[in-house]
């Protein structure tokens, strides 16, 4: 399978998260499944913004559309509740593949700006549809299967989902596509003219990166039963940009630092301070300027270094 | 091989390529020369469908390519590399390589399996070939910038293109270098059994590989010939060679 220097040490963390719920408090709990969730969310994100070069710049909405399609599913139909938890990332590919199809015709940043547009198109037909989706009421209280009855349960299962989709991720990144992604990425040209069809490539990777996105709109509603418009506005897909940014983007697991920074500092200085951006702020324009490819970015240079510097003096 | 009828390409009002003419034979090695400005690097722009033509034909291998977007020109077996380096900069020389090949046998859509181990002897062989094997693992941005108008030579390889088109292979190089770079072009072309159209600044290059020649002089193919109708030319001698 997967053989990787981060393969022990992801093991490790995975049964440390897996054991801890015992030992903290629910409150603890739930912000942890709260970085989970996000943590895929910004993931996936990645997928298309570190390793794709593409200005997603309204990736909340596939988030939204997973999480509001499992919503509606459960509370206004009788189906098996499982066909909801399955038809949210399925839509929320759709919707993907619909919108990156119009997107990917676009070069840089008049994508990100189409696809802004076409995000809060959505955005407007949720939050006007007060028959259908509840407007901005959103939906509380989504029945949930007994399996999922217990907040506990809820962290394993979004514990679990999230390990499977970043083995996921990890492989097709590391697959000929993910490899043939990069160089799209460093120069579309160039890609084009040793034979890769680029719009193809980029929409292929839009519809898998909006497939997970989907997958944590599920997780979201797994963990928060309810869903409200907030979720496909656009200043939560300028969040996980941030969160990518943050984490660095260039690395394949600094989203999820970027995700826990946002969730810890929204969560803990918000108790404090109603303007919580504000540090926010100050922490991103330190890192700009300092650390222009992210923590982790900036984590795996030192470490790089460092083992390059042992390999070295071993030599001589 | 290839066929290049009266082709014309405007921006704006400025007629770029103003009605060109080529051919280019199997197994044939033949250089495009002309001033700067002449529209050389716009004509082979318009061959590998990096832009479209206004007008003309361009057959190759008795098939109209003129309308096919640049992916499936290369499918054709048409590949090119560039006179200002144009390679994937974060990637390793390895993986720059490998993405061509990949590419060349249509697995750049495979999803679960890992590249690590893929197509790995190929692009071995193909890095040896032109010396930059030893390099295989450096990052491709932070080679000397002779070393990356080869690979961006070997990239170009990797599609294993029955036409190779060079754009100022050895622009920016040092003598030394220039002098290997043709070596290794001309060695390439014999192991492969490449047909290659080049254009280059350096006549004594030119002259000294290329089997056919041609002119261009304000996008307009003046004269296409064997070196020495060329050299005799009049007109050709007094606009680039120099000669009274």
């Amino acid at each position: 399978m997967i053989r990787s220097k981060w393969f022990g040490p992801s093991i490790v963390i995975f049964l440390i998260l897996f054991i801890l719920p015992s030992f903290i408090p629910r409150f603890y709990t739930y912000i942890l499944a709260l970085i989970f969730v996000t943590s895929l969310l910004a993931m996936s994100l990645n997928l298309v913004v570190g390793h794709g070069g593409l200005f997603q710049f309204h990736h909340g909405v596939f988030y939204g559309v997973g999480a509001y399609t499992v919503a509606l599913m459960l509370k206004k139909t009788s189906l098996p509740m499982w066909t909801g938890f399955i038809a949210g990332p399925i839509v929320a590919a759709m919707m993907g593949l619909i919108i990156g199809w119009l997107c990917v015709r676009l070069s840089r940043l008049y994508f990100g700006m189409l696809q802004i547009s076409l995000g809060s198109l959505i955005w407007v037909i949720v939050f006007r549809w007060y028959s259908f989706t509840g407007g901005d009421d959103g939906i509380p209280g989504i029945p949930m299967p007994s399996l999922l009855s217990s907040s506990k349960n809820s962290y394993y299962f979004i514990l679990i989902i999230l390990a499977i989709c970043l083995i996921l991720m990890y492989m097709i990144l590391k697959s000929p596509f993910g490899s043939t992604l990069q160089a799209i990425r460093d120069n579309p040209q160039r890609c084009e003219a040793i034979g890769i069809n680029v719009r193809r490539h980029q929409l292929i990777a839009i519809v898998i990166a909006t497939f997970f996105a989907g997958i944590a709109g599920v997780l979201f509603v797994a963990l928060e039963r309810s869903v409200f418009t907030d979720l496909l506005f656009w200043t939560l897909s300028l969040e996980i940009f941030i969160m990518c940014l943050l984490g660095g983007w260039f690395t394949f697991a600094g989203p999820i630092l970027g995700a826990a920074i946002m969730v810890a500092l929204r969560t803990f200085v918000g108790i404090f301070t109603e303007y919580w951006t504000l540090i926010l702020g100050i922490m991103l324009i330190l890192i700009i300027f300092f650390l222009p490819e992210g923590v982790m970015g900036y984590l795996e240079k030192i470490f790089k270094r460092r083992t390059r510097e042992e390999a070295g003096g071993g030599n001589r | 091989m290839l066929q290049v009828d009266s082709v014309v390409k405007s921006f704006d009002d400025f007629k770029a390529v103003n009605g060109a003419n080529l051919a280019v034979g199997k197994s044939e090695i033949v250089a495009v020369i002309g001033p700067n400005g002449a529209g050389k690097t716009t004509l082979f722009n318009l061959i590998t469908g990096a832009l479209k033509r206004d007008r003309g034909r361009i057959i190759f291998k008795d098939e109209d390519i003129s309308e096919l977007p640049p992916y499936e020109i290369c499918k054709k077996g048409i590949s090119r590399s560039y006179q200002i380096v144009n390679i994937f900069p974060r990637l390793t020389v390895f993986r720059n390589v490998q993405v061509a090949v990949l590419s060349q046998q249509r697995r750049s859509n495979q999803l679960f399996q890992p590249a690590k181990n893929m197509v790995v002897k190929e692009t071995s062989n193909l890095l040896e070939s032109v010396g930059l094997l030893d390099k295989a693992q450096s990052v491709a941005g932070s080679l000397s910038h002779g070393d990356q108008k080869i690979l961006e030579i070997a990239i170009a390889l990797g599609n294993e293109p029955e036409l190779l088109i060079l754009d100022e292979p050895t622009a920016g190089m040092s003598p030394e270098e220039t002098s290997a770079t043709m070596e290794l072009i001309k060695r390439l072309a014999q192991m492969r059994g490449l047909t290659i159209l080049f254009c280059e600044h350096d006549m004594e290059i030119v002259f000294s590989i290329a089997q056919s020649i041609m002119v261009m002089h304000q996008g307009r193919t003046l004269i296409q010939g064997k070196p020495e109708e060329v050299r005799n030319n009049p007109f050709v001698q007094e606009a680039y060679l120099g000669v009274e």
